[in-house]
């Protein structure tokens, strides 16, 4: 079968080093056309009618793209439109060297079957392989073997011409010299630009061209505005000589002008390295790595705290940063001298039209003000104005005051809700398109049911009375539990968990998506599952009154709440009943009742009363966040009241356990696999993060105890001012910013284990598998270790576990900022359906211009500034010490009692807002009068 | 810049190979007069020529005399333009050692030791060229020496490496295989038989994947045992040619 010819190839690399390797040459790789009856292949990718109405090519056609045009035009080979194209074996090993994103995106259209994208081998077929002529560089070489394939195929095809109506292949190639060749060896050949022209179905795609270099020059003026970068072998020296410094470019929110470069150092030595002026920024865009050049010392600047938005003018805004800062302020300051990684993704905005009707050009402002505006090329302005878009960019030439780039699609119109949300989304980086076939193809097939292999390796625990306690509407129940008294007088307590690994195979596609959705997002109104709902709402779900599967933790505890015995096992379960923490909650205070339930229920309450009690003595915080609750509209999904969330003794009954099984699960995972069991960490705040949380109380003469976790609880909790019962709840939310993020880690990667927040010394995640793919790993390591499951090789490898661990609290923490946003969006929405509305509040920060106040009623915060543009502003005296601030005659504390009417400010499209202006205490000239204070009678309808 | 793709997704490997397919292997036997035995055997680019004396008395010092079976002597090493980089090597450094040894075991299981009692078998195995799976070349380059000394074997002793990639086994890595952080296993293997006259495995593996590599290569060295079982055949013929039998 195997035709082998022995070629040598020779490569040169580093210093003087012959490399030979042997380069097999076959006759056994096919076409993968529908027409050929000659190749032996099995299956066949591409199609035998090619149907992409062009008018430059009438007849059925494949394309060849070379390198350049994968490269750069990667958004349009992702089009619908464009299918039955061949990717020569060179141009996916060139694009693999020079760019990972888009090799990334290629390999995934390759595997669209609807696209019909067929991979075809040339340098190892027999007639399509050439070797380096002497003097032809290796560009040249792989152009050259790009033409011979695109010659073989178009000879291969013609000998099927009969049967066809002239199937040809069409190259596509935006270089020049390249395309001329092709011409003189008789190829059709077409540039990339002018065959998306020539498309007749499809005129919007031309939009999502991307510009390529030669036309680049015509739209921006011959003036240089910006340095050259430097080239990538001279950073590289620089930063060995250390004269220049690698970081991460993050710019500014507030001042387009400014940035920082963020240089990691060795250990925990990381510097800050300030940019300013448009000349320094040098092109660099957010999140970019770059490399930086310090500034000579007499040229340190401090940070300015101006807010600075792009109105494209630009020259007197640089003078505008030009503060004479004191010596100590300064900072080090340094200018981009080179960009070594783009981190460029498409961003969502919207569209400035053109001032000119006949313009083509537009710039485009994305909702991130972090990032530059971008110029794009369009005909459809005008239907693209008020919607959402995403662009790309494609460079920054030296000479363009704004980044290059293209429309990729549009999302919908702006304030609509579904566009705001996927907005939402995408900013943060949320996957939340459907599932693919492939990832539902593992999922069980319906009806499902217990067969008896299962019940073979679980135990039988349908007999008990298990019953399940969560929020109001949660489909997606992973916990379950009860409570019995045994012979002996003790109790026996069963957690109970959904099994998700038994139906989540290691390695497979519904595995891997899981992985990379790491976590479920839960917005209002909307839930972007980690796994199918077949499995999150179903097969998983611990609903009442069915067969489920599940992985069970039981104890043995006596009535002091001591654990005797601890047991893991897979099991069986048939939950009882499927209660809300306010249903739970009736059944233990109702005395009448009496059944199994509520016994169960009722031993549970008590010992997670004496859990809670020992774990607080051992100096667990109990910290506070305001979360609200929409209450939605059944129809319109509009949010139609807020309220506070409550907490109730089931609430802290149910998390007690959950916290009990999670500590026991770690334990005896780290015990059986101490180098790479799964963990969850709370770092101990550095002390000097507490320093606003001990002035705030100093200014109620209250004093706090940060030196360990137990004295920050214990003050925490003497924490009293007389008429004043909230200052609490305030205290501990301030609190509650002090801390810092809980984080997963992989038990072999790190040595401190420690859970600061729950005082314990080990900690992880096993209580919620549908929702957290962490969880998953707890379970399968959980199974491992009492026998129940087989290992496979990534889970016992710590440093695959680690970078699971980074991505899991990557999706973690863009899942809440997600939330958060997407609360915020619903604000907005609730006030605006308001109107005005005028609310007590508390004084929680206060800056140096403008004092932050929470409203408790809706657990919102919002800025009361006291210097506007437009207004004179009134005179302002910041103390530091306090801090406290007077405005004209008035001195405000933290945690002093306003009022203030909210309203919504929708001046900016892109970025509404919440207003806050101060009604009390009445301060002249800064003060608003409150207004009506009634609210429409047509809208407290809707209240009720 | 990124590693290299060592199985890509059409399923050809950095030299065109599909994943179980060998080198292409080619070889000759009796290329040495002087010696009881010679061969030279090239599975692609890495060549080796190995070289028999014996069974004769034994030399040296006579203590380690075997009473019941023939002592193996065997010596493995490279030549100084074996490899990209000119380097001398020296003998009995840790590595030939190991080498060596691996070899005089494999044909301890192999070679039927107990007709000739008293006596020493002397195997010589230099590296001309290196391009991975020196070890198993080495056997197969040995094999065919030990038969045309004449010495009866069991079987032929077939080797051959095997690396695992994305859930892959690969047959016979090249250099560039073996140095791309595939973990490998070397397998001796007598083929008639089925039985394993060596393993060796260094690299990190998990269990589960163990049986599927061991399977891939014992069907590697099948297919070995079938070329060289060629070459024997046809160098036979050549032979009998020249003596007109």
């Amino acid at each position: 079968m195997l035709k082998s010819k022995t070629f040598v190839k020779k490569t040169r690399s580093g210093g003087v080093m012959k490399v030979v390797r042997e380069h097999y040459l076959r006759d056994d790789i096919w076409c993968g056309s529908e027409v050929c009856t000659e190749c032996k292949q099995e299956s066949t990718v591409l199609q035998k009618d090619a149907c992409m109405e062009s008018s430059l090519c009438s007849y059925p056609h494949y394309l060849v793209p070379d390198t350049n045009v994968v490269l750069h035009q990667i958004d349009i080979l992702e089009d619908p439109v464009i299918c039955n194209v061949i990717i020569l074996q060179t141009v996916l090993q060139e694009v693999r060297h020079r760019s990972a994103p888009v090799y990334k995106r290629l390999k995934d259209i390759i595997h669209e079957k609807e696209k019909h994208f067929y991979t075809f081998t040339n340098e190892h077929h027999r007639d399509t392989f050439i070797e380096r002529e002497p003097g032809e560089s290796a560009n040249d070489r792989n152009d050259r073997a790009i033409r011979v394939a695109v010659k073989w195929y178009s000879q291969h095809l013609k000998t099927f011409e009969s049967d066809t109506d002239g199937l040809k292949v069409v190259l596509l190639t935006n270089d020049q010299g390249n395309k001329q060749k092709a011409q003189d060896n008789g190829l059709l050949v077409y540039k990339c630009e002018e065959y998306v022209k020539s498309l007749i179905a499809n005129p919007e795609l031309v939009d999502r061209l991307a510009l390529s270099s030669d036309d680049k020059s015509e739209i921006t003026s011959s003036k240089v505005l910006f340095p050259e970068h430097f080239p990538l072998s001279r950073i590289q020296t620089g930063i060995k000589s250390g004269s220049f410094l690698q970081g991460t470019f993050r710019a500014s929110r507030d001042n387009y002008l400014e940035a920082t470069v963020f240089v990691q150092g060795e250990g925990e030595d990381s510097t800050e390295v300030l940019i300013q002026g448009l000349q320094n920024l040098n092109r660099a865009v957010h999140q970019d790595v770059v490399a930086v050049q310090l500034l000579p010392r007499s040229e340190w600047v401090a940070p300015s705290s101006v807010v600075l938005q792009d109105e494209g003018t630009g020259k007197d805004d640089e003078d505008q940063l030009r503060t004479a800062a004191a010596e100590a302020a300064r900072k080090p300051t340094g200018k981009v001298v080179g960009v070594i990684k783009r981190n460029w993704r498409p961003f969502c905005g919207m569209l400035n039209v053109s001032q000119i009707k006949e313009s083509t050009r537009h710039l485009f402002t994305p909702a991130d003000r972090r990032i530059p505006r971008i110029r794009i090329e369009t005909r459809q302005a005008s239907t693209l104005a008020g919607q959402r878009i995403m662009v790309a960019i494609d460079g920054w030439p030296k000479d363009s005051r704004y980044p290059n780039g293209h429309f990729v699609r549009s999302l919908g119109g702006a304030g609509e809700k579904e566009t705001e949300e996927e907005v939402l989304l995408l900013e943060h980086d949320v996957p939340h398109q459907a599932f693919s076939q492939a990832v539902l193809s593992f999922l069980p097939k319906m009806p499902w049911a217990i067969t008896p292999e299962d019940m073979m390796k679980r135990e039988d625990l349908r007999p008990l009375t298990v019953c399940s306690v969560d929020p109001p509407g949660c489909t997606d129940i992973d916990d379950a539990l009860h409570c019995r008294e045994l012979e002996n007088g003790n109790l026996e307590v069963g957690v109970h968990i959904a099994d998700v690994s038994h139906f989540i195979r290691p390695g497979n596609a519904l595995d891997k998506e899981a992985a990379n959705r790491g976590t479920t997002v839960y917005l209002c109104g909307k839930r972007i599952d980690m796994v199918p709902e077949l499995l999150s709402s179903n097969l998983c779900s611990l609903r009442s009154n069915v067969d489920r599967l599940a992985f069970s933790c039981i104890w043995e505890i006596n009535h002091k709440a001591e654990i005797l015995k601890t047991r893991f096992t897979k099991s069986v379960i048939n939950s009882k009943a499927s209660l809300t923490y306010a249903e739970a909650q009736m059944r233990i205070d109702d005395t009448n009742k009496n059944d199994d339930i509520t016994k169960s229920l009722r031993g549970l309450n008590k010992l997670a009363k004496i859990l809670k009690r020992q774990r607080i003595e051992k100096g667990a915080l109990t910290l506070s966040s305001l979360e609200v609750r929409f209450h939605m509209d059944s129809e319109t999904h509009d949010p139609i009241d807020l309220q506070t969330k409550e907490l109730m003794e089931t609430n802290s009954m149910v998390e007690e356990f959950m916290l009990l099984a999670n500590i026991s699960v770690a334990q005896k995972i780290y015990d059986e696999f101490p180098e790479c069991a799964l963990l969850r960490k709370h770092p101990a705040p550095p002390p000097s993060n507490y320093d606003i949380l001990i002035k705030a109380a100093k200014s109620k003469e209250v004093e706090v105890h940060t030196d360990s976790a137990k004295a920050l609880a214990d003050s925490l909790d003497a924490a009293k001012v007389d008429g004043f019962p909230y200052f609490n709840t305030l205290l501990r939310i301030l609190a509650t910013r002090c801390m810092m993020q809980a984080v997963y880690f992989c038990s072999g990667m790190d040595s401190d284990f420690h859970h600061y927040g729950l005082a314990s010394p080990i900690y992880t995640h096993f209580t919620s598998p549908i929702r957290r793919y962490a969880d998953i790993i707890v379970h399968r390591l959980l199974a491992v270790a009492i026998g129940a499951d087989t290992t496979y090789p990534d889970l016992m490898d710590k440093h695959k576990q680690s970078a699971l661990c980074n991505n899991l609290n990557y999706r973690h923490k863009m899942s809440q900022y997600a939330q958060r946003a997407s609360v915020a969006f619903h604000t907005q929405l609730f006030f605006k359906s308001r109107g005005i509305l005028n609310e007590e509040g508390f004084i929680l920060f206060v800056r140096k211009n403008a004092i932050i106040v929470l409203i408790p009623k809706f657990g919102l915060e919002g800025t009361v500034f006291f210097d506007s543009k437009d207004k004179v502003s009134p005179n302002i005296v910041f103390e530091e010490e306090g801090p406290t601030l007077s405005v004209e005659q008035h001195k405000f504390h933290i945690f002093d009692k306003v009022k203030v009417t909210i309203s919504l400010d929708d001046s900016n499209i892109q970025h509404q807002k919440i207003r806050m202006a101060l009604i009390e205490p009445v301060i002249p000239g800064v003060s608003v009068p409150a207004p009506d204070t009634e609210t429409p009678a047509k809208k407290q309808k809707l209240d009720r | 810049m990124a590693g290299l793709e060592l199985l890509s997704d059409q399923g050809y490997r950095l030299d065109g190979r599909k994943a179980t397919e060998l080198r292409k292997l080619q070889a000759r036997m009796g290329v040495f007069t002087q010696a009881d035995g010679s061969a030279y055997l090239e599975q692609g680019n890495t060549k080796a020529l190995a070289v028999v004396y014996g069974p004769h008395e034994m030399r040296g010092s006579r203590s380690r005399t075997l009473h019941d079976r023939a002592v193996i002597n065997c010596q493995y090493s490279m030549a100084t333009f074996s490899t990209a980089e000119r380097k001398r090597r020296p003998h009995g450094d840790r590595k030939s050692t190991e080498m060596s040894l691996h070899l005089k075991q494999t044909f301890e299981a192999a070679v039927m030791t107990q007709l000739y009692p008293r006596s020493q078998i002397d195997i010589y195995v230099k590296i001309l060229q290196s391009d991975g799976g020196n070890y198993s070349v080495c056997v197969n380059a040995a094999t065919l020496a030990v038969i045309d000394a004449g010495i009866p074997m069991r079987d032929y002793v077939c080797a051959c490496t095997v690396g695992f990639v994305d859930e892959t086994p690969l047959a016979d890595l090249c250099y560039a295989e073996e140095s791309g952080g595939v973990s490998s296993l070397a397998l001796a293997l007598l083929p008639r038989g089925g039985q394993i006259a060596l393993l060796q495995m260094d690299a990190r593996l998990h269990q589960d994947h163990l049986e599927t590599l061991i399977e891939a290569a014992m069907t590697a060295c099948k297919g070995v045992s079938k070329v060289l079982d060629e070459v024997v055949r046809q160098h036979l013929q050549e032979a009998s040619v020249l003596t007109g039998e």
